[in-house]
């Protein structure tokens, strides 16, 4: 059994782990969701679930950064959050995520408008690709860190970001032709 | 970067979480770390029926509030403290007991 003096420690580092990735997950969570209060509920779940196994996962990282572990964790709740809800993530978001101002101008709203589709083509993108895109680019995870996350090959997560960009950019490119 | 790139660090900029999350988790988290906390204790209460473990059981007291206040959370801490003093009393109850019974082993 864990002693004291290990508890403690353990419970520091935790703790640690909390303080800088906290808004990881919940962006990550907030991205994967569309709404504040399932992405909530899905960043609580996550930390609770990575309390209880946090001193396994210590021992097993062998000192590397376990911010992987916590988002994997948070993919794996997601992922059954759809499976048992039916749900698809939601296309639009809620606020917070786009700046919005008082009295736009424009050129703002343009720019707002041309963020909303790029949310909206994250959104419409296979789950994988999906995923990849929001930790490279909300989370700012490198390839490795995102490989460890999705359980790929750090050469396979490379390929998978390459073609999600390039999916979304042929999307975004239709749907401007469309219009 | 290309334009699809920059594009996506304009759309996915990270999100702030609300002050209502940040509250209910860590009152969720303190309760498990308490509730882990108890059970320790009362493991290591239980370990020093064991002359073998009296020395240990009796530095684990020193660590033990502060293992209760570890989790970086004002209110959190003040909990920790509160309880900690109770289980540290409790320890050092026990350590008193236990030297008691050496005393009396040794005939003093």
């Amino acid at each position: 059994m864990t002693s004291v003096v290990d508890k403690a420690a353990l419970d520091r580092d935790f703790s640690e782990l909390y303080k800088a990735h906290l808004r990881d997950v919940y962006s990550y969570s907030y991205y994967r969701v569309g709404n504040h209060h399932d992405a909530e509920d899905l960043t609580e779940q996550t930390f609770l679930q990575a309390y209880r196994h946090f001193e396994r996962a210590q021992r097993e990282s062998k000192g590397r950064p376990l911010r992987p572990w916590l988002i994997r964790i948070a993919h794996n709740l997601a992922a059954n959050y759809y499976r048992d809800r039916s749900r698809r993530p939601q296309t639009q978001l809620d606020d917070a995520a786009i700046v919005s101002e008082p009295h736009p101008t424009a050129e703002l709203v343009e720019q707002r408008e041309e963020l909303e589709e790029v949310l909206a083509g994250v959104a419409n993108l296979p789950d994988d690709r999906r995923e990849a895109l929001i930790m490279r680019f909300a989370l700012d995870m490198d390839n490795r860190e995102i490989a460890r996350a999705l359980g790929r090959s750090e050469g396979a997560t490379k390929v998978l970001i390459h073609r999600a960009i390039r999916q979304l950019d042929e999307n975004l490119k239709e749907a401007g032709q469309d219009e | 970067m290309n334009d699809v790139e920059r594009l996506l660090r304009s759309a996915l900029v990270p999100i702030e979480p609300p002050q209502s999350l940040i509250d209910s988790l860590e009152r969720r988290l303190t309760e498990q770390v308490d509730a882990a906390a108890d059970e320790l204790a009362d493991w290591e209460l239980g370990a020093m029926k064991d002359p073998r473990n009296w020395a240990r059981s009796i530095g684990a007291a020193g660590v033990l509030a502060a293992a209760g206040a570890s989790l970086v959370v004002v209110r959190a801490r003040q909990q920790h403290k509160k309880r900690g003093a109770t289980r540290l009393r409790a320890l050092e109850k026990s350590a008193h007991e236990v030297s008691g019974d050496i005393r009396k082993r040794l005939g003093r």
